[in-house]
């Protein structure tokens, strides 16, 4: 799938030279091979799979039936135990592009659903995270005291209490897609907060040494050399923390009564024995982490350009 | 123990260390005495918010202090122990003081009443839910340890699978938790599996991390004394990768507990903590919720730091044996 670009512009192949062209060929190849190893893994275990269901339906029809009919039939089945790649994806492209966008069977209604909890509480989860980390830098007490909790509180399975909170949420009146936030943005902090704390405390005492000289205050210490240093390690948390802010997104959506966004959808699909539509709906959460991650690693391009780091 | 405060903080001025532990603590007893005994709650008691409001200032200059302390192990660690308590007293007297509803948020003292009232039900639970935890923490791990081995020995392998184990760590795996629910039934098989596969990629990524982070030097060493791939392998660069190993045995123990406990929501026997923690939820009884999840919390603290030793003695043994 990676090659296809290159090979329908042989242009930029001929201004870049063979050289490109070998070169992701040599890193694109075995990805390429990997994956389609697991497509053809994947046939076979629908087939597998669903064997046994098919077999009982063939049987049950009476006429004679060959390997090819079952082969057939297990990769075309309604409620599949594992459905077929073409299947997912034939879902995928209704959902996306058949459906309009908004109705209750449309994918991209969903992903939208999902992804504003997440970016609300992504956003929430980095402020918060970011104070945290430069109270404890400048808080001796918050350092010795609060840090060793934050460290510990990421051994404690915060996400288990994801429903609880949408149900206390929503009883005091707030709507889903807060209450959601607020789960997204515990999981977001923890990461952001470790990581600035490292990112703060990066400058070399030398330089610190040097803000010294200059009389500079702690606010301008702050301003002009940590946060300008901490820089690389925000992004890094933040590629974490976004990843995190989606599956709390997901998961805060798993309790009844939840009607829209990724995360009902696979509960629905759960309950009614739907695995075309669950395997969908990951698709489409796969390619939301995908993307958000990729936004982020594109705006540390963007930032580090205007920061004038070295390519 | 407030003599041994003052002992190490002699340059601090001990004395006034001391009075200040004595002080604080004597302040907190006559707190929790005042709310959890009867009299005026909420707006009618001005005197405890105050006191409250004082204490807590008070409570920051004596950690400021014990912060400064340099010292035995058990000393550095009085600091955030002492700030765990005061979160949990203030906790306590906030939410009974103000007489917050228990469905949004009960007392600690109430949580730990749950969880003496319902040992009975969450001690089966929580064998359900370890016993899952720890089979897909172990199968995902040692999967995820074999594939970096075979991956490692065949190169094509390790560029095919490194972009996309990338790949599976900005994809929310634990979405197929209710697809392996439907496979292997509702039982701590199905959640041992999601554990696997949650477990999986982050032991792959970090053994291979692990692995390729022998310097050249060594290598080049092991080939002049002319050892195969399995005598570098488990002489020199098995052992130079287990702090990364070690990193992803910990990253995995909470996320084989989490992803456990999730899987638990789609479909589960009438037990196991996550099964606890949706009934629960649903019947309102928000104070077993809280305990199931302290009881979790606790485990996976435990489980962690008990990796954390075990790394201790290993990765010491290996330093050493650099050096």
């Amino acid at each position: 799938m990676k090659t296809e670009p290159a090979a329908t512009a042989p242009e930029a192949v001929t201004l870049r030279g063979r050289g490109v062209l070998a070169e992701a060929s040599h890193h694109a190849s075995p990805v390429l091979g990997v994956v389609l190893a697991l497509l053809v893994l994947w046939y076979a275990f629908a087939v597998a799979l669903n064997a046994p269901r098919v077999t009982e339906q063939l049987d049950g029809l009476g006429a004679r039936w060959g390997a090819r009919e079952l082969v057939l039939a297990a990769w075309s089945m309604e409620r599949p135990v594992l459905p077929a790649p073409h299947q997912i994806a034939q879902a995928f492209w209704q959902g996306v592009f058949e459906a309009a966008p908004d109705s209750p069977r449309s994918l991209v209604f969903h992903a939208g659903v999902t992804l504003s909890a997440t970016l609300l509480g992504f956003a929430l989860g980095m402020v918060l995270g970011v104070l945290l980390a430069i109270g404890v830098v400048h808080s001796r007490v918050l350092d010795r005291g609060l840090l060793p909790w934050i460290i510990a509180s990421q051994t404690i399975p915060i996400l288990a209490i994801a429903p609880m909170v949408v149900v206390v949420l929503g009883s005091l009146g707030l709507p889903p897609l807060a209450s959601k936030a607020v789960i997204s943005m515990y999981l977001c902090f923890f990461p952001v907060a470790v990581g600035m704390v490292k990112g703060l405390r990066s400058p070399k005492v030398l330089q610190l040494d040097l803000m010294h000289t200059y009389r500079a205050s702690h606010l301008q210490v702050l301003l002009k050399l940590r946060l300008p240093s901490a820089v690389p390690f925000l992004f890094a948390s933040a590629k974490v923390a976004v990843t995190a802010s989606l599956v709390g997104a997901i998961v805060g959506e798993l309790p009844t009564g939840a009607q829209a966004g990724l995360g009902a959808r696979l509960l629905s699909g759960s309950y009614f024995g739907q695995t075309i539509q669950i395997w969908s709906a990951l698709l489409m959460a796969s390619l939301l982490g995908v993307l958000l991650v990729a936004a982020i690693s594109l705006s540390q391009r963007l930032v580090g350009r205007a920061m004038g780091a070295r390519a | 123990m407030s003599g041994r405060l003052a002992r190490s903080a002699r340059a601090r001025g001990p004395l006034t260390t001391a009075l200040m532990s004595i002080l604080l603590a004597a302040i907190a007893w006559w707190m929790l005495a005042r709310v959890l005994g009867p009299g005026p709650r909420g707006t009618g008691a001005p005197g405890l918010w105050t006191v409250l409001a004082l204490w807590a200032l008070l409570l920051w200059v004596a950690l400021g202090r014990l912060a400064t302390l340099r010292g035995t192990r058990a000393l550095r660690l009085l600091a955030p122990g002492l700030f765990g308590l005061a979160l949990l007293l203030v906790w306590e007297v906030l939410v009974v003081g103000w007489e917050v509803p228990r469905i949004m948020l009960p007392a600690p003292h109430q949580v730990v009443l749950a969880l003496a009232s319902r040992w009975e039900v969450l001690w089966p639970d929580f064998k359900q839910t370890a016993v899952a935890v720890l089979s897909g923490w172990v199968a995902g791990c040692g999967a995820g340890l074999l594939t970096a081995l075979l991956a490692d020995r065949f190169g094509v392998l390790r560029r095919g699978l490194l972009p996309l184990a990338g790949l599976a760590g900005a994809v929310p795996i634990v979405g197929i938790a209710p697809i392996l629910v439907m496979w292997f039934g509702f039982d701590w098989q199905s959640k041992a599996a999601v554990a696997a596969v949650v477990t999986f990629f982050p032991m792959l990524v970090n053994t291979l991390a692990g692995l390729a982070a022998t310097e050249p030097m060594y290598r080049d060493l092991m080939r002049t004394y002319g050892a195969s791939h399995l005598d570098t392998l488990t002489k020199l660069r098995l052992p130079s990768a287990l702090p990364f190993v070690f990193n992803a045995l910990k990253i995995n123990s909470t996320l084989a507990l989490i992803s456990a406990i999730v899987a638990e929501f789609f479909g589960s026997p009438i037990y196991g903590l996550g099964f606890r923690i949706s009934a629960e939820v649903a019947r309102m009884n928000v104070d077993v919720v809280w305990a199931a999840i302290a009881l979790a919390a606790l485990a996976g603290s435990l489980f962690y730091g008990l990796i954390a030793l075990f790394e201790r003695g290993m990765t010491s043994w290996h330093q050493s044996y650099h050096s």
